[in-house]
């Protein structure tokens, strides 16, 4: 249960976002930037940069929303299950194995970033941009994570819902629905029906 | 020197990155305006405490002292006292539901998981209301955030009290959309 109140249709940050909508303006609008906004990294591979964030703060929540996301963007389910296990595993560019390993380090502490580390990152094409955008991806879901289960939020156990919601995160982004979130109280209901 | 080359290498912590990025600077400062400054029943100088001692607990030199720094600004404090943040509160003065706030805030420095339903419940018997224990909550982890993005590329940090009596002082009674800019003239 909740540490606060919070409307039972919306688990995980929804609820939280439509809670305080006024700090969830600026966290939305950072979020879309980095994640959907311009940039030389695809938006796949920086939900890649967030699950990994995510799965090491142990996040069940933020873990499966983003997998969920990624897997739609990149078209397969096994990069993120290996990026879990092992970075160097993952079919992904030497590039982008140098940024996760980055991000695994921030996850860490932002002290815990090695110069090595931004050395390897730069020695495959990683330009000053993508590193600074990895790091600040990086430290964001440091926060969403801490939010979400610092406030102890519910984590749906079926994975359908995830789904649904990996499908919402690449259809729409970040930003709050013009409509907003009613139309999923209905779709609690009915399914409770 | 930080990891990325930043246009102006003379700007420290975030001002630095601010200034490198402002496509998220905006975000970012609104954020802090927000948190720190927007409606809250908690006071600013209370939140700012939250900033300064979730800084000091992820070892983040510059955002703990100028959080510090505007903390002091807000409650009249003088800046020697900002050792008190590390040393535990004895000498500034802390509400009991203040303190049972800052218990919070360190267990989100950890982990979310490590804030426990006793946490919260002892908060709330010291008088916190629910948006008290929310604010708490995202404060401490955007600071996690702020924290590590700062020290994540590596930016430099002045050392001194006196360094940061200026900055605190715009970010207290300026806010943090404008005055962020300042510090950089």
């Amino acid at each position: 249960m909740p540490h606060i109140p919070l409307p039972e249709h919306l688990p995980g940050i929804t609820g939280l976002l439509e809670y305080n909508k006024e700090t969830a303006a600026p966290i939305r609008e950072l979020t879309q930037f980095l994640l959907r906004g311009e940039s030389t990294l695809t938006p796949g591979e920086r939900e890649l940069i967030a699950t990994i964030v995510s799965h090491n703060n142990a996040c069940k929540f933020c873990t499966a929303a983003h997998t969920a996301a990624a897997d739609l963007l990149i078209g397969n389910t096994e990069t993120c299950e290996i990026m879990k296990q092992d970075i160097d595993a993952a079919p992904v560019s030497d590039k982008m194995k140098a940024l996760l390993k980055i991000a695994k380090q921030v996850q860490v502490l932002g002290k815990a970033v090695t110069k090595e580390a931004i050395a390897d990152a730069k020695s495959h094409g990683a330009t000053d941009i993508e590193i600074h955008d990895t790091v600040l991806i990086a430290a964001l879901f440091c926060l969403y994570n801490r939010y979400v289960d610092g406030m102890a939020t519910v984590a749906p156990s079926n994975p359908e819902f995830y789904q649904g919601l990996g499908q919402r995160l690449v259809d729409n982004g970040y930003n709050r629905l013009a409509n907003g979130y009613d139309h999923l109280k209905h779709q609690q209901q009915q399914q409770q029906q | 020197m930080a990891h990325i080359t930043l246009p102006d290498e003379s700007l420290p912590g975030i001002v630095g990155l601010f200034n490198f990025r402002p496509e998220t600077a905006s975000s970012l400062r609104w954020l802090a305006d927000t948190l720190l400054r927007g409606e809250s029943p908690l006071t600013s100088g209370e939140r700012e405490l939250i900033a300064a001692y979730v800084s000091h607990l992820n070892d983040c030199t510059f955002c703990h002292m100028s959080h510090a720094s505007a903390a002091m600004a807000h409650l009249s404090c003088d800046l020697e006292q900002i050792a008190d943040i590390r040393n535990g509160f004895q000498e500034i003065p802390v509400t009991p539901k203040l303190r049972a706030l800052h218990r919070i805030a360190a267990k989100v420095q950890k982990s979310g998981k490590e804030v426990s339903a006793e946490d919260v419940a002892a908060a709330r018997a010291e008088g916190a209301i629910d948006r008290e224990i929310h604010d708490t909550v995202l404060i401490a982890a955007s600071f996690c955030m702020f924290n590590r993005y700062v020290d994540g590329l590596g930016t430099w940090a002045p050392q001194e009290n006196e360094d940061y009596r200026a900055m605190g002082q715009r970010m207290a009674f300026q806010g943090y959309i404008h005055a962020v800019t300042q510090a950089a003239e």
